[in-house]
């Protein structure tokens, strides 16, 4: 059992108290003395020469304090791409350069050339109506294949065929894998869309630039996921501003989704303009601005092949995928399709020999990059798809096709033919449990009641892996990341025994406050409500990488746990002084340090006390002060894995799809609060089911984008989804953290679309319309109705 | 949003004179006018508010038919005439959510007449009667397709007048992002035959489908209407579902309003 509020209780979030009653301090609540107010002007086509952008009359309205144009930034840098991705003929990947606002050309439709500030919001607006803009539209590049096929179409000049990269993964076992599928007795052929989708994050973009011109420091409040990762990027690349004097806050945050890991121009912008002005100047995206200038996720067309015996035994695995990387490369858009989607294509099994192609492709579209799973659901998709339609080809037996490919507990650490070393795992007992859970021996009962209402029901499975808590730096650098992947924490005992513990790990949403506190309580011995954590705040947290990639726990959490054993190490150390016993006698237990089997001892609010008082401490061999602070640089990537199962009611009628239930099986490694896993596993479901049902970002030939606002883009609602069946209790630890921990921010995203899609298929088959094999997400009314037509 | 002024007059022909004045618009629960005035698409010089007027609020009995005034909220029509035109109330009750219920109005949507709105389709399958400032408007001369109406410019609903059927239903089927009707059908079976009336589907906007009028008049039955078809020609076609779906859908939706006609 776990201790009361301490590791693996259920403990309710703290956070929520202020979230719920308007307490929250987000961004666009903060309000400085003096400040004015930005508005952007975006372009309204997809791609154009930029002539002329005559500001003479716009400057002239009233309350106007600046208009500044791409030409304003031209001489600042490029916002850099993290990782360099090298195509497999050894050419390095194009780089074109993102300017903090377009200049010379505009690029996709939402594309900021220009920004107002003016003593008011309105002022603002009213002024960026007069600003004129001569943009000669020119030929959209918006179709992947069209923009790879036709060489007059460039997003940038000096890009033929819009190629940034051509990876192949691995390169090497390309020959092998080709001729594993030359002999094999059966292939399987499967040609998909990954759909492209719009974060969504509840809380829109902010940012507010704030300079003292007395001291010459910036400061930035931003909705970011990273801080520190914004700092470093504007500092060292963007605008040349020595690190140092440059503060990033990101205070509360209200959702991400990854759409808030990257640095954006209008954080730039909003610098330059306080520095200008000395002022400082606030900007609050609205929603229509975050539908066309959020990095949006997802969209890749992949062609993959499945080479199976007749038994439906897995021999060989082959992609090819386009990945639309937008106008821009956005920070991390070129590590998504390639080392978070090509690594993981082994999915949890045992295929000998498997090969990514992927093309990264720019398109006159808005960025794409890392959406709450990140390369992991395509690569699931695309696997899980392929299975299902492989067991239909075969008459197979899904549930039994899996079970044998799977890779079996005594298979561990397993090396993957595409570069991973799975530490642990147990997929055989989640499957097993899954089929308990959705109780899949009662479905034939449940699809008969539903036939008598005229529904086709149908169950779909799927069994996944994901590589999370990214990762070791030293490989990650091997494989072309630009930055280090490590986390960081700073305990710091307060004299009077409380704590504050400074995390480089970012809270926007996940809970962190609750579960962090109850981590430090339980190593600890003190109570959770004597511990702040604290994130967000470049000046007060040791440089950390933020929350991403289901990380925080397993990377940020680890550096936490080792701050802490410092702290208890330092502890020891007092605590032998003040009982006068030896260093190596000393136990820590239950917030007590006491000498071995004798009952002398001291509280941990005695040796703080001392550390900071320190008349009875051994100052000449120890500093005084209880802080530490602790780096952490994973050995490996966690491997969270698990079985989901959807059943739908097909209305075949109308097409409508109905979610009737949904089931989980995951293997998180240890759980550190499950009422908070389970809220993660649900969010993360209702996004996949969103995504395989609901929402689409659709641009049309001229790329405007069609699905600018709620109106057409379809957000899952609570009514949409069923009430989930999660289950947590196949827990393989993690070997490599102290904590055992593997991450379960993103895995509801990875493991549900397929699921969902193969229970459709499932259910079409079932119903007599054998003749539809996919229906590209999303599975909305009228796609289904038009299949089961055709 | 731009400046503009708001007057609130307590009477209709209050009301009448203040649209008289340039650039006046009305405005009744600003579900659609306040939305497109916040992204600066409308700039009324004066907002016209017709809420204040508490003779074209609420819903009584009229000589047997159902009178709703223009101003009544969607929430009220789907508490109060549920004991009148219990089909009536699941319509006002289906559109949008809570707090669009509690501002959105009948005579809003009837003047704005979105070709995806519910309210049209229960008129024109009614037969209803729209009351306003300066006469009666039959609702088959009402609607002249998509956002356009019988109207003049200043004229102002003050209320609906409904025929109260048999048995009637309305089978709406969502959009899945705006969930406004991607099709609504009402049905609406009267002593003197039964009434149709499509919404969300033709590009012309509400639109009776007298073909399966003429069946229903016959059969009040499911089976009336099964060797029928609409044409796709006219459909809308969009992201959400092609002409033929809009058209599949509207046959769909007519059957199934049939068999729960309460």
């Amino acid at each position: 059992m776990p201790k009361d509020g301490g590791i693996g209780a259920s403990t309710v979030r703290r956070e929520d108290i202020r979230f719920l009653t308007g307490k929250g301090r987000y961004t666009a609540d903060i309000n400085l003395r003096g400040q004015a107010y930005a508005c952007f002007l975006r372009s309204e086509v997809a791609h154009g020469r930029i002539n002329k952008i005559d500001t003479a009359e716009a400057r002239a309205m009233p309350g106007v304090l600046a208009v500044m144009t791409g030409a304003d930034f031209a001489a600042m840098g490029g916002n850099p791409a993290g990782w360099h991705i090298p195509s497999r003929n050894g050419d390095a990947m194009k780089e074109p350069k993102r300017p903090v606002l377009a200049h010379g050309k505009v690029r996709h439709v939402g594309d900021a050339y220009a920004v107002v500030v003016a003593e008011t919001l309105e002022q603002a607006r009213d002024a960026a109506g007069a600003v004129v803009a001569d943009i000669t539209e020119l030929p959209a590049v918006v179709d992947m294949a069209q923009a790879v096929a036709n060489p007059d179409l460039r997003v940038h000049d000096e890009i033929a065929n819009n190629v940034c990269f051509d990876w192949g993964w691995i390169e090497d076992n390309r020959a092998a894998v080709d001729a594993a599928f030359k002999a094999a007795p059966h292939v399987t052929t499967l040609e998909l869309v990954n759909n492209r989708l719009v974060p969504n994050a509840m809380e829109p973009r902010a940012s507010i630039g704030d300079y003292d011109p007395g001291t010459g420091d910036y400061k930035l409040y931003t909705t970011s996921q990273n801080p520190h990762l914004s700092r470093l990027l504007i500092a060292a690349f963007v605008m040349g501003i020595p690190e140092n004097k440059l503060t990033v806050i990101a205070p509360d945050v209200g959702g991400g989704f990854g759409s808030k890991i990257y640095h954006y121009g209008e954080e730039a912008a909003v610098l330059a303009a306080s520095k200008a002005l000395n002022r400082p100047v606030k900007w609050v995206a609205d929603r229509s601005e975050s539908f066309l200038s959020d990095a949006h996720g997802r969209d890749h067309v992949t062609r993959i092949e499945l080479a199976t015996d007749l038994e439906g035994n897995f021999l060989a695995l082959r992609t090819e995928t386009l990945a639309n990387v937008g106008a821009y490369l956005s920070n991390f858009s070129t590590a998504t399709p390639t080392f978070l989607h090509g690594t993981l294509m082994a999915g949890p099994y045992r295929t000998p020999l498997v090969y990514v192609n992927v093309k990264a492709v720019f398109t006159n579209t808005a960025p794409v990059d890392a959406y709450r799973g990140a390369g992991r659901p395509e690569a699931t998709f695309s696997i899980e798809r392929v299975v299902d339609k492989m067991c239909r080809e075969l008459k197979l037996d899904p549930v039994a096709v899996r079970r044998k490919n799977l890779i079996q507990p005594d298979q561990y650490p397993y090396t993957t033919p595409v570069g991973l070393v799975y530490d642990t795992g147990n997929y055989p007992a989640t499957l097993d449990k899954l089929i308990e859970i959705a109780d899949f021996s009662g479905f034939e009962a449940r699809r008969a009641e539903s036939a008598k209402r005229g529904k086709l029901r149908g169950l779909g499975l799927s069994t996944w892996i994901e590589a999370c808590g990214i990762a070791p730096s030293n490989l990650v650098g091997v494989l072309g990341a630009r930055v280090g992947l490590y986390d960081a924490a700073t305990v710091r005992v307060n004299a009077t025994g409380n704590i504050s513990v400074m995390t480089g790990a970012h809270s926007h949403g996940q809970g962190h406050e609750t579960v962090f506190a109850q981590i430090v309580s339980d190593k600890l011995g003190i109570p959770a409500s004597s511990i702040d954590i604290v994130h967000g705040d470049t000046s007060k947290i040791p440089f950390g990488m933020g929350s991403y990639g289901s990380r925080s726990l397993a990377v940020g959490g680890t550096a936490m746990v080792k701050a802490v054993d410092k702290i208890i190490a330092k502890g020891k150390k007092i605590a032998a002084h003040m009982l006068e016993a030896a260093e190596g006698d000393i136990v820590f237990e239950d917030g007590k340090f006491s000498v071995t089997g004798t009952d002398k001892a001291k509280t941990f609010g005695e040796i703080a006390f001392s550390a900071y008082v320190p008349h009875n401490y051994p100052l000449e061999t120890l500093e005084p002060g209880l802080e530490e602070t602790a780096f952490y640089d994973p050995a490996n990537f966690t491997y969270p894995a698990g079985a989901y199962a959807c059943e739908v009611e097909v209305d075949a009628e109308t097409g409508r799809v109905e979610i009737a239930s949904f089931a989980c099986a995951d293997d998180f490694g240890n759980v550190m609060n499950p009422m908070i896993v389970n809220g993660q596993v649900h969010g993360g479901v209702a996004q996949g089911i969103g995504q395989a049902l609901l929402e689409a970002a659709a641009y049309d030939d001229n790329g405007q984008l069609l699905t600018g606002s709620y109106m057409d883009y379809a957000m899952p609602r609570a009514d949409d989804l069923p009430m989930f069946t999660v289950d947590h209790s196949c827990n393989t630890p993690c070997t490599h953290n102290p904590l055992g921990v593997k991450g379960c921010g993103e895995a509801g995203a990875i493991g549900s679309p397929p699921a969902v899609v193969n229970a459709v298929i499932d259910a079409l088959h079932r119903g007599g319309h054998t003749h539809v094999t996919h229906i590209d997400m999303p599975l909305t009314p009228s796609r289904v109705w038009s299949a089961i037509q055709n | 949003m731009h400046n503009f002024d708001f007057v609130k007059p307590s009477s209709v022909a209050d009301a009448v004179r203040a649209m008289s004045a340039e650039g006046a618009q009305a405005l009744s629960g600003g579900q659609t006018l306040l939305p497109t005035m916040k992204q600066r698409l409308a700039a009324p010089a004066v907002l016209v508010s017709l809420t204040g007027i508490a003779d074209t609020r609420g819903v009584c009995l009229d000589n047997g038919a159902l009178s709703v005034g223009g101003a009544t909220t969607h929430a009220v029509v789907a508490s109060e005439a549920r004991r009148y035109y219990p089909a009536l109330a699941d319509l006002a009750g289906g559109i949008g959510d809570p707090a669009v219920r509690s501002r959105g109005t009948i005579g809003g949507s009837l003047a704005n007449n979105d070709p995806s709105a519910c309210y049209p389709a229960a008129v024109l399958a009614s037969g209803a009667t729209i009351l306003t400032d300066r006469r009666r408007i039959a609702a088959d001369d009402f609607f002249q397709g998509m956002f356009s109406t019988a109207l003049h410019d200043g004229e102002i609903i003050t209320g609906v007048l409904f025929p109260i059927p048999e048995k009637a239903a309305y089978v709406k089927f969502n959009q899945p992002a705006s969930r406004f009707a991607l099709t609504g059908v009402f049905v609406a079976k009267y002593g003197s035959g039964v009434r149709v009336a499509v919404t969300g589907a033709s590009t012309d906007g509400v639109f009776r489908w007298t073909e399966a009028e003429r069946a229903l008049s016959a059969s009040f039955t499911p089976a009336a209407i099964a060797g029928l078809s609409l044409p796709s020609d006219g459909m809308i076609a969009d992201l959400h579902g092609s002409a033929a779906y809009r058209a599949n859908l509207a046959k769909v939706l007519t059957g199934r309003g049939v068999a729960s006609a309460h």
